[in-house]
């Protein structure tokens, strides 16, 4: 009998307390971390994008097409880790054809093929229309005949047409800032509204996973714009860094106050959950949620980059800094991901006990499918730097 | 009908269909923000709406129930798998609580708390509160989890993604992820046997009686009798649920 469910049996000798017999295996697995992190590098790139767009802010423009490009690419990958984890997910397009009005996930689907097909495929063909016209042209072969398919056939470019295609990638991009709030705020509300778990339930939630995913994808999009300059051995403009540096900054420190302002709450309200929570974080999330989120993620960093605000010395060294901040910052988010999802099923909803969890290596579940669905948009957006090269770009003629 | 006619009725046209839409467009706004409140309620009067009293005090820890409800539901031996449960509470002299269901109660309990350091012991059987207002209904994506008619909680095995949303908004630890089925599964109370008329296979073969289950429409049936002649709690009441299991003799301990 034991041999039919071999890892339950391990975790049964590693409970501690009394939990409901049903709830000795976590439901939700690395792929659901996984998850909520790659959609968050979504809308937080996206949002890294429209600062420059919408605000104007020029330093930003040699980050703009990689920010739009990082956005697809994850979106792009962003349900596979849900579907692949769903028990039967050859009925996954169920949830498109009928979806349930009262389900959150419900939604996704349609959040999701919105921001897919609405905003960003629409404001990347409004920005590269001229570029893949004139691409079109120049390019001989079955490249040029990928130009022309990627034109839909709309050859004029003419400067009032242009002008045009400005214009409409502009309304796209404010359309597109509440869509990037709405697909990651609602991401969070999947967790904050299940009023069982006391650990996700909090009308903060939402809120939470935006301002993080703002953290991550403003990071990511900074790696891969270093990345970017090195592998293309152009001279990495520091100004660049240092204006997105800024705005990690700022939107790091209100992640961490409303993150802070969350515990505080909880603290201090200390509900019928409160015990069986503090012993999860201070046990079991020790780790990830102290060293890894708060230290790692959000302390070293926040103290790096208000350095940095102030030094403007050797650029070498604040080109490293930058490099190394930004790889910690995207650590505590994904930490901050594995505390929400994983911690929020460690605890028993009897309040009396924890179950344990382990991730396995192989498996549709495990860690290398995880790194897999983490690693497979890399390989989207460096095929998509080379099909749309921002550095190769039609200029605009500014007006 | 000359050129002015033909432009002041189209003005027309254009402001009805306008108003009509925009109603029709404010009244599925309306509609739609009540879809967001999920609550199963009975509808057809000729129906029974069930309900289920445990009796707290009748309880005597045998394990009968949740032996039978595997053995008649196609619910996998392994001790990870349960659509009822008895749980061992111990409340020790110095307040604190041992909790214990090893395999559910099958095989019977072991009391390892010394007779001197105990205060109070009981058993509590657990099984789906086939709440009105179910947290697991309400968020299922595709609604293959759904009341029946006769306010039961049912899951649809054909329809079921197995996206495990339902698990996690259980308060109860009701559900589970069936491991051949690969389906969200959970208490019928039976469905098939009630419907028959025979009672869920727990309440048959309960020794002592400590379930029941029955109309709560009718104010003649025995479970409204009892409810009116006891003091009944539901679980975790603060969640709003509307839990129609109701236990009698409910000890605070008890989530």
């Amino acid at each position: 009998m034991e041999s039919s469910y071999p890892h339950l049996y391990e975790i049964l000798s590693h409970i501690q307390g009394y939990i409901f017999p049903n709830e000795i295996d976590l439901q939700w697995g690395i792929l659901i971390v996984v998850y909520p992190f790659i959609t968050g590098l979504v809308a937080g790139a996206f949002i890294l994008a429209s600062l420059e767009r919408v605000f104007k802010d020029k330093v930003l423009k040699p980050t703009y097409q990689i920010a739009l490009l990082t956005a697809l690419s994850f979106l792009l990958v962003a349900t596979m880790p849900l579907i692949s984890h769903l028990a039967q997910p050859q009925r996954a397009y169920e949830i498109m054809i009928t979806p349930h009005s009262s389900s959150a996930m419900a939604i996704f689907g349609f959040v999701y093929l919105w921001y897919l097909m609405v905003v960003l495929l629409l404001e990347i063909w409004f920005d590269y229309r001229h570029s893949m016209v004139v691409w079109a042209e120049e390019k001989k072969g079955i490249m040029k005949w990928v130009y022309r398919i990627l034109t839909l056939g709309l050859n004029d470019i003419s400067p009032r047409t242009v002008s045009w295609d400005r214009k409409l990638g502009y309304i796209i991009t404010v359309v597109g800032i509440p869509s990037a709030f709405i697909l990651h705020g609602y991401v969070g509300f999947i967790f904050g509204s299940i009023k069982a778990n006391p650990w996700w339930s909090t009308p903060l939630m939402p809120i939470i996973f935006l301002f993080s995913a703002m953290v991550s994808g403003i990071a990511m999009v900074m790696l891969i714009y270093m990345a970017v300059s090195y592998i293309r051995t152009r001279t990495l403009d520091v100004n660049v860094l240092d204006a997105i540096g800024k705005y990690l900054f700022f939107v790091l420190i209100l992640d961490f106050t409303i993150e802070g302002l969350d515990q505080i709450h909880r603290i201090y309200v200390a509900e019928e959950s409160f015990e069986t929570i503090k012993l999860l974080v201070e046990g079991k999330l020790y780790l990830t949620l102290f060293i890894s989120q708060g230290l790692i993620g959000t302390l070293i960093p926040l103290g790096v980059l208000a350095f940095l605000q102030f030094y403007k010395g050797k650029i070498k060294l604040r080109k490293t800094l930058y490099f190394i901040t930004g790889i910690m910052v995207l650590i505590g988010v994904y930490s901050m991901r594995w505390n929400v999802v994983i911690g929020g099923q460690l605890f028993s909803k009897s309040f009396s006990g924890f179950t344990s969890f382990k991730v396995g290596l192989i498996g549709i579940d495990g860690t290398l499918m995880a790194i897999f669905w983490l690693l497979l948009p890399f390989g989207i957006l460096t095929f998509l730097l080379w099909l749309l090269p921002p550095w190769k770009m039609v200029p605009e003629v500014e007006e | 009908m000359g050129n002015e006619g033909v432009k002041s009725s189209r003005r027309k046209f254009l402001k009805s269909a306008a108003t009509a839409s925009g109603a029709i467009l404010g009244y599925s706004l309306l509609k739609s923000s009540q879809y967001l409140v999920y609550a199963a309620e009975p509808e057809d009067p000729n129906l029974p709406w069930y309900g289920i009293v445990i009796d707290v005090e009748k309880c005597i820890g045998c394990g009968a129930c949740a032996k039978a409800c595997k053995n008649e539901n196609d619910v996998p031996v392994e001790p990870f798998f349960f659509r009822t449960w008895v749980e061992q509470y111990t409340v020790k002299n110095d307040g604190s609580v041992e909790i214990q269901s090893p395999n559910g109660g099958i095989d019977g309990f072991t009391q390892t708390v010394p007779d001197e350091e105990i205060f109070k012991s009981f058993f509590v059987p657990k099984m789906c509160n086939h709440c009105a207002k179910s947290p697991c209904v309400q968020v299922c994506p595709v609604g293959a989890t759904y009341d029946s008619p006769e306010g039961i909680v049912l899951v649809d095995e054909k329809y079921c993604i197995g996206c495990r949303y339902c698990v996690q908004a259980c308060p109860y630890g009701c559900r589970f992820i069936h491991p051949v089925k690969k389906v969200a599964s959970k208490c019928t109370l039976c469905y098939h046997r009630i419907k028959k008329g025979l009672a869920p296979a727990c309440m048959e073969t309960c020794p002592t009686g400590a379930r029941m289950y029955g109309n709560l429409r009718d104010k003649n049936s025995e479970i409204v009798k009892f409810l009116k002649e006891h003091t009944t709690q539901v679980l975790r009441p603060n969640l709003n649920t509307g839990a129609k299991l109701y236990y009698n003799a409910l000890s605070s301990e008890v989530r």
